[in-house]
């Protein structure tokens, strides 16, 4: 039972199959397995959020879920969010506003507030610093992250 | 930050999980939303031999309106319970406590039946659970059968299942339309575990006194303590700050928490009462708003 498992999950509109020990998390696969390194993994146990993904349309922490668990899911990357070379207005937003600086949380600060605008469309600064405050961003630059999500909600708006 | 190997095996339904725990024995673990049992394991305080996966037993994933009691299914996801109108209705006191789970992205996957189970003193929904009389629903090998709140949680991380037993549903009783609720914790930072939380539920009566009151405080001890003391002085009462400050004097009697390295067990408890104090009074604004 702690055999190899095999698991085929479609992240980015591609699907990817390998076999996995049930120990490997889904970051890992992600990473290593698929190498797709735009989702990062900072703090490996659930804390950080910059491993944070899209499962089936909902937010989750890759490094919380185990490989074997995504087989069959679909699942969104950093790598999946812009269409070629046009960055989604939130992406736009981040580059404009100085959202990321060494840019290791901006994957899951990305995911988190997709998720938010998704529900949300004109959050207040409150709102948007209440559902980012499980990212960690080691720069500190909270203030053009909020600034940023802000900004992409007023664009996507008019 | 890498668990250690462990087996896999992905349950079908409730009876396949109780048959995968029977066979794997005690070193077997389900894995519900892994939001607390993934992070142990990658720290490798808990290497458990097998991982009975819960996830695609779509039956334990419900919300059920049975008129005088709410029937929460074990898999139902938290943000799914957090946001469901039916839960706003029949018990808002949980969508009120699972906003203090974690994060957004936790409550995605998290379950209510995983936190349950998991058992922490610290945590939201067993003191939640507990103040309201909830009841567990479990199954095993004999069948299923029901375990009050307070019989459920027995120490730190401990509940009276069998390690062949699966948490199927939790009950909470309906609270009258016009309670009021509220949940205060003293907690460093937004999404942690509070060091010491207090749940509140009021309702008013037609001459304004109190005729319904539920509390109960988390993080006081090795499990949820349901505040009876606090409640014998309130229900009857007006909700003046008289006697919400006779209430929280019953706090200190009521719970004896143990020093530890986040506070010592005098301030935990001097906070519990403090907390009981502001819980109560917004949940009598709330009551009083709603009527």
């Amino acid at each position: 039972m702690n055999d190899k498992q095999s698991v085929s999950t479609t992240i980015n509109g591609h699907v990817y199959t390998a076999d996995c020990e049930p120990r490997l998390t889904l970051a890992d696969f992600i990473r290593h397995q698929c190498g797709l390194t735009g989702t990062h993994l900072g703090c490996e146990h659930g804390v950080c959020g910059a491993c944070t993904i899209m499962v089936d349309g909902r937010t989750a922490r890759a490094c919380l879920m185990l490989a074997v668990q995504a087989d069959g899911c679909t699942i969104t990357t950093v790598e999946g969010m812009a269409d070629g070379d046009r960055l989604t207005p939130l992406q736009e937003a981040f580059w404009n506003n100085h959202g990321l600086q060494c840019g290791f949380c901006t994957p899951g600060m990305l995911m988190c507030a997709t998720e938010l605008l998704e529900s949300n469309p004109d959050p207040t600064a409150t709102e948007v610093r209440e559902r980012l405050s499980g990212n960690l961003c080691r720069c500190t630059g909270y203030d053009s992250i909020v600034t940023s999500v802000l900004d992409a909600a007023e664009k996507q708006r008019s | 930050m890498k668990p250690a190997a462990v087996g896999y095996a992905r349950a079908g339904d409730v009876q396949e999980a109780v048959a995968l725990l029977s066979q794997h024995g005690t070193d077997a673990k389900v894995l519900a939303g892994g939001q607390s049992l993934v992070p142990l394991m990658s720290f490798r305080l808990a290497r458990p031999s097998v991982l009975v996966d819960l996830n695609r037993v779509g039956s334990l994933d419900y919300v059920r309106d049975e008129g005088t009691s709410l029937l929460v299914g074990a898999m139902a996801r938290q943000r799914d319970v957090e946001t469901s109108p039916l839960v706003a209705e029949a018990a808002p006191l949980l969508a009120e406590a699972l906003r203090h789970v974690g994060h957004v992205t936790n409550r995605n996957r998290g379950t209510v039946g995983g936190s349950l189970a998991h058992a922490d003193p610290a945590a939201e929904l067993p003191t939640l659970v507990t103040g309201l009389g909830g009841e567990l629903l479990v199954e095993g090998p004999a069948g299923p059968r029901s375990i009050a709140a307070e019989n459920f949680f027995v120490g730190p991380f401990t509940t009276a299942m069998e390690y062949n037993e699966v948490l199927t549903a939790v009950r909470l009783p309906r609270l009258p339309a016009g309670t009021g609720v509220a949940v205060e914790q003293l907690a460093r930072r937004h999404g942690d575990l509070a060091m010491v939380g207090v749940v509140a539920a009021v309702h008013l009566g037609p001459d304004g006194s109190v005729d319904l009151v539920r509390l109960a405080a988390s993080g006081v001890g090795p499990v949820p303590v349901r505040l009876h003391a606090a409640e014998a002085v309130l229900v009857g009462a007006p909700p003046t700050d008289e006697a919400i400050d006779d209430a929280a004097a019953t706090v200190a009697a009521a719970v004896r928490p143990p020093d530890d390295i986040h506070a010592p067990g005098s301030y935990r408890r001097d906070m519990a009462g403090l907390l009981l104090k502001r819980a109560v009074k917004t949940a009598i604004q709330r009551s009083e708003a709603s009527a």
